[in-house]
C-alpha cells in the first residue's frame, strides 16, 4: 500500500521539521523527492539523510520571480513532476491592532501566493499526465482561527478555499487538490511557545500529547497515494481531536 | 490545406478525443466537439507550444471555432 516507486514530488520549506519528515516519507515510498527551501545547507543536511532519489533545490517563496522558476526546476531535475506538497509557511504573530502591513503581506506572500503559483505551474504537466497530486499544508487556525495570527490564519483559511476551488476545475483529470491541517505539532515553529502557553494548548487535545511530524507526514503519504485517487478537495485534520470539525 | 490547419486540426483530434472528419472549419469547440472550458484552456496552451506564440486571455476567450483558431494563429 502507499507505492510511490516511479513518482515525483516537490517538497517546499523541506528543510523544516514539517516538510523534513514529510519528504522521508515520501522517498521511502519509492518517490524521486525533490527539497525546496532558503537554506542550502539545512537541505543538503536532508537530502545526506535520504541518500539517492533526491534533489535541492533551493528557492525563496517570498521571490516571485523565483517561485516562477521552481516548478520547471523540479521537472527539469526529475523529468516530470507528480506530487507538489506546498508545505513551506512563515509565521508573523501579533494582534490586529499592532499588525504592519508588511508582517500581512509576507505571511500571504509565502504562505498563499506562492502556494497558488506553484499549483498553478504543475498543472500543465499533471493535466497532460492525466494524473496528479498537490497536497496544502494548511492549519487548525485557518479554521478556527486564533489571536495574534490573524494574517497566518487568514493565510491558511485560504489555502483551503483554492484548494476546494483547483480540486472542482482538475477532478475531471486525474487530480487531486487536498490539503493536511496539522493541530499542535513539535516544529521549531511550536517552539516559540511559552511553557505556560504549551500547557494551555495540550489541555485542549483530547490525544494529550503534542503531534510529531510523522503523523503530518503520514496523512501526505496517503493524500499522495493512488489509493487516495477519489479524495480531493477535502482538508484531513491531524490534531489528536484537538478539534472536530 | 496549409499547414497550419493541419497542425491545428491534429492537435484538435488528439485533445478532444474526436474523429478527424468532424473537426471541420466552423466546428465549434464546446457546441460542435463536446469540449468543456478546461479542455478549451487545454488546446490553447497546446496552441502556444506548438507554435510558439502566446495567446492572451482576451483572444484566447474568441477562439471559439477551429477556423478562429486557425486565423489568430496565422496572423499571429
Amino acid at each position: 500500500m502507499f507505492d510511490l516507486t516511479g513518482k515525483c514530488a516537490l517538497v517546499t520549506g523541506a528543510s523544516g521539521g514539517l516538510g523534513a519528515a514529510i519528504a522521508k516519507d515520501l522517498h521511502a515510498a519509492g518517490a524521486t523527492v525533490a527539497l525546496s527551501g532558503t537554506r542550502k545547507e539545512a537541505l543538503e543536511k536532508v537530502a545526506a539523510e535520504l541518500g539517492d532519489r533526491v534533489h535541492v533545490l533551493p528557492c525563496n517563496l517570498s521571490d516571485m520571480e523565483a517561485v516562477d522558476g521552481l516548478i520547471k526546476a523540479a521537472e527539469e531535475a526529475m523529468g516530470q513532476l507528480d506530487i507538489l506538497v506546498n508545505n513551506a509557511g512563515l509565521t508573523r504573530d501579533g494582534l490586529a491592532m499592532r499588525m504592519k502591513d508588511e508582517d500581512w503581506d509576507s505571511v500571504m506572500d509565502v504562505n498563499l501566493k506562492a502556494a497558488f503559483k506553484l499549483s498553478k505551474n504543475c498543472l500543465r504537466g499533471m493535466m497532460k499526465r492525466r494524473t496528479g497530486r498537490i497536497i496544502n499544508i494548511t492549519s487548525i487556525v485557518g479554521v478556527t482561527g486564533n489571536p495574534g495570527q490573524m494574517n497566518y490564519a487568514a493565510s491558511k483559511a485560504g489555502m483551503i478555499g483554492m484548494s476546494k476551488s483547483l480540486a472542482q476545475e482538475v477532478a475531471a483529470r486525474g487530480i487531486t487538490v487536498n490539503c493536511v491541517a496539522p493541530g499542535f505539532i513539535k516544529t521549531a515553529m511550536t517552539d516559540e511557545l511559552s511553557d505556560g502557553q504549551k500547557e494551555n494548548l495540550l489541555g485542549a487535545v483530547p490525544a494529550g500529547r503534542l503531534g510529531d511530524p510523522q503523523d503530518i507526514s503520514a496523512a501526505v503519504l496517503y493524500l499522495a497515494s493512488d489509493e487516495a485517487a477519489y479524495v480531493t478537495g477535502q482538508t484531513l485534520h491531524v490534531n489528536g481531536g484537538m478539534a472536530m470539525i | 490545406m496549409s499547414d497550419v490547419a493541419e497542425s491545428v486540426k491534429k492537435i484538435v483530434v488528439e485533445h478532444l478525443g474526436v474523429e478527424e472528419a468532424k473537426v471541420t472549419d466552423t466546428a465549434s469547440f464546446i457546441d460542435d466537439l463536446g469540449a468543456d472550458s478546461l479542455d478549451t484552456v487545454e488546446l490553447v496552451m497546446a496552441f502556444e507550444e506548438e507554435f510558439g506564440i502566446e495567446i492572451p486571455d482576451d483572444a484566447a476567450e474568441k477562439i471559439q471555432t477551429v477556423k478562429d483558431a486557425i486565423d489568430f494563429i496565422s496572423a499571429a
